[in-house]
């Protein structure tokens, strides 16, 4: 192996990473504010990617529309989805919201299934061509993806420390009570947290769609779990954690498909999941909470 | 709450295990296109197996009676209905012409569901109702089922569509392996395929390195990779890299920068037109120029990817639609049964007919007694012996596995379309 192919891996590792680390992103600030492991989250991907499909196949939109058409109706969905199926179960055990969530990401699925057909739906890459850096042939589609997802994230890092709406959220994942006794709407908040984690979702969607650009109804089950693994291995709540975990899995999977073990690649990600939780399961950069009795 | 998210964590992980599991359903012909809408089953036929024909008492009255069994119902019907449909056609065509030396011919139709014991039953009651020959079944597995019973009686048969090489050889692994001599097909077999499209990287597109990846885990995709393989290494084709993936994987570009590491002239890449349309994405991106080759499996593949990153792709395929030699037939199926072709099901088991009633034909010449081991043996004899029959599908000879020799449609994607390009 010289460095220009191990260089390559690394970049195919770093845009895989990338957009599990998006949709980890949308897992662990959900997690970290009503303590809900979203299920449906990696639904909302593939409605995303239908949704840009439809845009530049049917409708012929110029692609930069087509992504911003995308991310709003990815946004919209997670709202509506956290209005219309969680913000009445709030008060209900969390298990209700859990099954709930795996309600809404069946129903998704199938709707899905039912509306645009069981088969793959196929596009012409988004973006293509390729340059030479390093000796090594890396595509545009790879830097877009990896320069996208460290810009959202930077800009949510911004937005969750610097802005008055992020101080909410900071607030109400530390205690939801005493943040509604200081003034902070709680069902704003919630909404908003979901709004932004559906948006990063869409912004995920897109990125996949540069890499593998078709779209088929389960597209999102495989890669929310894979994400959810992310999320859990960097910290679920944690949001450099959510990117760290999610980096970790791409390089992870070039690296075991690389070394020609691909049949081993799904079964080494769950494997994490297993040691970290039995080592840390915290992960790498969770907070450790102490119940309260 | 920890404990809880824990025990949650370890459901997940079920769920993600089971996922992972997945099980490959393709059926074993090929990558047969389908087209599962619009089937019209325009005869009222009997599918059920069990309606008694009327027995026709042998030959002596001027018929000729054939039996078709296939699975006409039931999951893989896309496959039996084209190959039912073009048995009929065929065998309509025919005896509009006067038939069989002024014999018509008959056609028992018999549905075996896909099951292999129905399709036993199913030949005793063409048996019983004085079947001579037999086309079908259309699966592999109730072909093999169907060609032990034929076997023991020395039952002419043949099968549009039985891929897997065990249907004419009792133990396919073993090259001296008794050979069921009555059982003929008018596909070829998978090896061939992958055998041929290394002779035609060679010799046509003077490649001299080859990568190659494919499915891990799928007789398909294993059984082409082996075949082109070990031609290869017979043409003298260097293998420079090989890489495969597991069923369900969408990323192919680690093992695609491998491939591209080695910068060979071709890949040979056997796998369904889905992922060899990914796995051509993503090579493009990865800045991977060498031309794609592959096998029948790629058909539709256009919808698949663009038409640049496709540009010079080529596989081989059964059956070429559009060219010349097709276009009679497939007007004609179409006016028969008011859908185009739905696949290459279609053509090969008109082939298929074509074959059978040529070689029924020797045996009505011989002066033989229809149903006599006498008269068995001759049309046996005759699809043996059969050589540059043309068909729909090409030329037809056999080997002395009783595997179709006969040239290969090659398609090449030119401008975003699959493009017949020869017959090799």
């Amino acid at each position: 192996m010289d460095f220009s192919l191990i260089f390559s891996q690394i970049i195919n590792g770093l845009q895989t990473g990338s957009v599990y680390a998006l949709v980890a992103l949308g897992y662990s600030m959900v997690y970290g504010i009503i303590l809900l492991l979203n299920f449906a989250h990696g639904d909302i991907i593939m409605v995303g990617a239908y949704t840009a499909f439809y845009a530049i196949t049917s409708f012929h939109l110029h692609p930069l529309l087509a992504v911003l058409l995308e991310v709003i109706v990815s946004t919209v969905l997670g709202v509506v989805i956290e209005k219309v199926a969680y913000t009445p179960l709030r008060s209900a055990p969390r298990l209700s919201l859990l099954i709930t969530a795996i309600g809404i990401s069946f129903l998704l699925e199938n709707g899905a299934q039912l509306l645009f057909g069981a088969d793959t739906k196929s596009m012409d890459p988004i973006v293509s061509g390729n340059m030479t850096l390093f000796g090594a042939s890396v595509s545009y589609a790879a830097l877009l993806t990896i320069a996208v997802s460290v810009i959202s994230m930077l800009i949510l890092t911004f937005l969750v420390q610097k802005t008055k709406l992020g101080k909410a959220m900071r607030a109400v994942s530390e205690d939801m009570g005493a943040a509604q006794l200081m003034g902070i709407s709680l069902n704003k908040t919630i909404s908003f947290t979901f709004a932004v984690g559906s948006a990063l979702a869409g912004v995920g969607s897109i990125l996949y769609l540069c890499a593998y650009p078709q779209a088929s109804p389960t597209m999102g089950s495989m890669l929310g779990l894979k994400a959810f693994v992310a999320a859990v291995l960097g910290g679920i709540g944690s949001i450099p954690g959510a990117m760290i975990g999610g980096f970790a899995i791409g390089l992870l999977e070039a690296l075991v498909s690389a070394a020609r073990l691909s049949m081993w690649k799904d079964g080494v990600v769950f494997a994490i999941l297993i040691v970290v939780l039995l080592v840390k399961p915290t992960g790498i950069l969770g907070r450790k909470i102490t119940e309260k009795v | 709450m920890k404990k809880f998210l824990a025990m949650f964590l370890a459901l997940v992980m079920v769920v993600g295990l089971v996922a992972c599991g997945g099980g490959n359903n393709n059926p074993s012909g090929g990558g047969a296109q389908t087209n599962t809408d619009g089937q019209n089953n325009t005869d009222g036929n009997n599918s059920g197996g069990d309606d008694s024909q009327q027995p026709s008492g042998g030959s002596g009255d001027g018929e000729i009676v054939v039996a078709f069994i296939g699975n006409t119902t039931g999951d893989y019907a896309q496959y039996g209905i084209p190959v039912r449909n073009s048995v009929q056609l065929y065998i309509n065509q025919l005896n509009d012409k006067g038939g069989i030396n002024g014999k018509q011919v008959k056609v028992l139709e018999y549905d075996d569901k896909g099951d292999g014991v129905e399709a036993v039953n199913a030949f005793n009651l063409a048996l019983d109702n004085g079947a001579t020959a037999i086309i079908g079944s259309v699966l592999s597995g109730p072909s093999m089922a169907l060609a032990d019973a034929t076997y023991e009686v020395n039952m002419p048969q043949i099968s549009a569509s039985a891929t897997a090489a065990g249907y004419t050889m009792i133990d396919a692994d073993d090259p001296n392996s008794e050979i069921r001599t009555n059982a003929f097909r008018a596909c070829f077999i998978d090896p061939f395929q992958g055998e041929k499209m290394a002779d035609y990287a060679v010799n046509k597109l003077g490649a001299q390195t080859a990568g190659i990846l494919y499915e891990m885990g799928v007789d398909y995709s294993e059984g082409l990779m082996a075949a082109f393989e070990e031609k290869a290494g017979e043409l003298g084709l260097e293998i420079v890299a090989k890489e495969a993936y597991a069923t369900g994987d969408k990323d192919f570009k680690a093992q695609i920068t491998n491939i591209a590491a080695q910068n060979p002239d071709i890949v040979y890449a056997p796998v369904y037109y889905g992922e060899a349309g990914l796995a051509i994405t993503q090579a493009r991106q990865a800045g991977l120029t060498a031309t794609f080759v592959g096998g029948d499996g790629y058909g539709s593949i256009k919808d698949y990817a663009s038409a640049e990153d496709l540009e010079g792709t080529v596989y081989c395929s059964g059956y070429a639609p559009g060219t010349e030699s097709v276009a009679q037939f497939e007007a004609d199926y179409e006016a028969a049964y008011g859908e185009p072709v739905p696949n290459m099901f279609a053509p090969l088991a008109y082939d298929a007919a074509m074959l059978m009633c040529n070689a029924l034909e020797a045996a009505e010449n011989a002066g033989l007694e229809a149903g006599t081991d006498d008269y068995k043996q001759a049309v046996i004899d005759a699809l043996a012996a059969t050589n540059g029959v043309e068909g729909v599908t090409g030329s037809y000879a056999f080997d002395e596995y009783n595997n179709p020799i006969k040239s290969a449609a090659i398609i090449e994607l030119t401008g975003g379309n699959e493009q017949f390009k020869e017959m090799y």
